[in-house]
């Protein structure tokens, strides 16, 4: 158990920015034999690149409007354009940076809420992580996206609101895994020796406990990105999430909520579908390799 | 076991009190209360004021609270502001349509993710099991929207085999046949997620079973292949499998929003997007609630079976 997860706390947890020099390291050994892990981190960063460099890949302004509109797909568009005449390949470019961002900025949040407060109930244990964990259940029971929809459609629908709405309702499982990785730390020899040698609750906390759990929420924060990604478009596409003329991958799918769009202009609903899909399938296989990487015991 | 019980019971009615006050706080926030929505615009300001105060609208909001939690419990959701309907009713009239449409996901989703996790699990690093393996992790990333409007493309429009959307054709003989076909696209967009979470949960607590002693003296004895797999592990391995249907209950809610947008199906997720477009948050706030106590009482359903069909776990 410590063993595995002392390896946890090391930087090989993100392989991609490792030298070869340092392959020995086990969990980037591990990962990198996960094919699909490897292969959605790769996508994971062209897309990565695509948005953040998406002026530069963008062959058009994505608000741009074109003399024609509804425009099949040509040499001039590859995409095609949309009802009002846009270059569906921009918007949908420039959407990636919107989508994206969301879930990272998101989840970012909830990490620390729900490692913060994870880490307090865990630690001190007693009536105050009675009180959290009863919390955490509470927000647990409701499923996610009707609570969000009500709060969102009453402070209004806006990328920032979005943001934030799921990073504040996204912690409970962080709470849950970092208050359990307390509980079973805690008790240790490592930690029980700290504590004997007069070490400050601080120390042990950030010395010892927190980095040994940092493998579990790496990987929970992971999964917790693709599904970011998937509420945010989901979001989007019932329109109370990001507003046109702001591109993301959800709201381009809007127009598609007419049959005669779907029947005769696919290509405004497949780009903008099939990359939410692919960059949430992606990262759901790094998060696959992470954890078996982080956690051998799962695997054999 | 008793006392387990009990003791679940107890954890679970605190967090369901703690959920109508987390309702009940999202609704006091809400814009707008009842008397700005209902009453005529042309009453006087004092009158206002005087039906406010017999609303017990400017009573200290614990008190209001109580209040609210005493109709709840008598099973009074409030109205809703847009026509005066009793919440309950109004969620009482698209209830069967949703539960009706997940009873068919998971109907679908089961069958199969089990026969799939199986043949995975028994074939461990095959070629099938690679494929299911992606297919599982395909079903969870698919955005419903996305393989919603797919389906309908390729099925409804292309092939014109299944209908768009609705629940039955418009003046037909609303048949259970006819019902049958207009749920098959649905059904399968809201159950494709469980698909590939119950694939994963049957192909790993399968795994963990095959390794177990017992599976090792019934292969000694020379029991065949097939009893092995079909009688003695996987009787093991559905245990787990079965348990989680209790959680299914979150996915299924949410997805149904969705869902139901797409397929225009007459459910609660429906209401939900016609409750929001309206600002209608006694509507809202009661589907919230509804589909929290069912989350709720579904965790609890899927921990007793776990416990009374696996003796082996004690909760301490």
């Amino acid at each position: 158990m410590s063993a595995s997860l002392k390896v946890a706390n090391q930087p090989g947890t993100k392989p991609a920015a490792e030298a070869p020099k340092e392959r020995s390291n086990p969990v980037l050994r591990r990962f990198l034999r996960h094919k699909l892990a490897v292969i959605g981190l790769i996508i994971l960063l062209t897309l990565i690149v695509v948005a953040v460099f998406a002026p530069q890949f963008a062959p058009y302004d994505p608000n741009a409007i074109m003399a024609t509109y509804d425009d099949h797909p040509s040499a001039a568009h590859r995409l095609g354009l949309d009802q009002v005449g846009r270059d569906v390949l921009s918007r949908v470019i420039h959407a990636s940076r919107i989508s994206l961002s969301v879930g990272v900025v998101a989840v970012s949040i909830y990490v620390v809420i729900g490692t913060v407060l994870g880490s307090i109930a865990g630690f001190y244990g007693g009536k105050l992580d009675i009180v959290l964990t009863r919390i955490a259940d509470m927000f647990l029971s409701f499923p996610q996206i009707m609570l969000i929809l009500v709060i969102v459609s009453m402070i209004g629908p806006s990328i920032w609101n979005i943001m934030v709405v799921l990073g504040l309702l996204g912690w409970p499982p962080i709470f849950r895994i970092v208050r359990g990785q307390f509980l079973t730390l805690r008790e240790q020899d490592f930690v029980q020796a700290g504590r004997a040698m007069g070490a400050k609750d601080s120390r042990l906390i950030f010395r010892h406990v927190l980095p040994n759990s940092l493998g579990p929420i790496l990987v929970s924060a992971t999964f917790g990105t693709a599904t970011a990604i998937l509420t945010e478009a989901s979001l989007s596409f019932l329109g109370l999430g990001v507003q046109p003329p702001q591109a993301s991958w959800g709201n381009l799918l809007i127009d598609a909520q007419s049959i005669t769009v779907i029947e005769s202009m696919p290509w405004l609903w497949v780009p903008p579908g099939a990359l939410i899909f692919l960059s949430v399938l992606a990262i759901n296989f790094v998060g696959d390799g992470l954890r078996d990487a982080l956690d051998p015991r799962l695997k054999r | 076991m008793l006392s387990y019980l009990v003791k679940r019971l107890l954890i679970a009615l605190p967090v369901l009190l703690g959920v109508t006050v987390i309702t009940f706080t999202i609704i006091n926030l809400a814009p707008g209360d009842v008397v700005d929505l209902l009453v005529d615009p042309n009453i006087s300001a004092t009158d206002l004021a005087a039906l406010r105060e017999s609303l017990g609208l400017n009573d200290p909001v614990p008190v209001q609270y109580a209040k609210w939690l005493g109709q709840l419990l008598q099973g009074n959701l409030g109205y809703s502001y847009v026509n005066g309907q009793a919440v309950a009713e109004r969620i009482g009239d698209r209830m069967g349509a949703t539960l009706s449409l997940s009873l068919f996901a998971l109907l679908i989703a089961y069958l199969i993710a089990i026969p799939v996790g199986v043949i995975s699990a028994t074939k461990q690093y095959s070629l099938i099991d690679y494929i299911s393996s992606i297919l599982a992790l395909v079903g969870v990333s698919v955005p419903n929207f996305f393989l919603g409007i797919g389906l309908i493309y390729v099925f409804a429009l292309k092939f014109q085999w299944l209908p768009v959307s609705g629940m039955y054709t418009l003046g037909g003989d609303n048949s259970l046949f006819d019902l049958l076909r207009h749920m098959i696209l649905p059904a399968f967009v809201l159950g494709a997620g469980t698909v590939g979470q119950v694939t994963r949960y049957t192909r790993s607590a399968m795994l963990e079973v095959v390794r177990q002693d017992f599976i090792r003296t019934a292969r000694a004895k020379g029991v065949s292949q097939t009893v092995v797999i079909y009688k003695h592990a996987l009787r093991n391995a559905l245990i787990p499998v079965i348990t989680l249907l209790g959680l299914q209950i979150p996915n299924l809610l949410g997805g149904a929003i969705i869902t139901e947008q797409i397929f225009s199906w007459p459910g609660m997720g429906r209401l939900s997007i016609e409750a929001i477009s309206s600002r209608d948050y006694p509507v809202l706030m009661g589907l919230n609630l509804m589909a929290a106590v069912l989350v709720v009482l579904g965790g609890l359903v899927s921990d007793i079976l776990y416990s009374l069909t696996d003796p082996r776990i004690r909760y301490s």
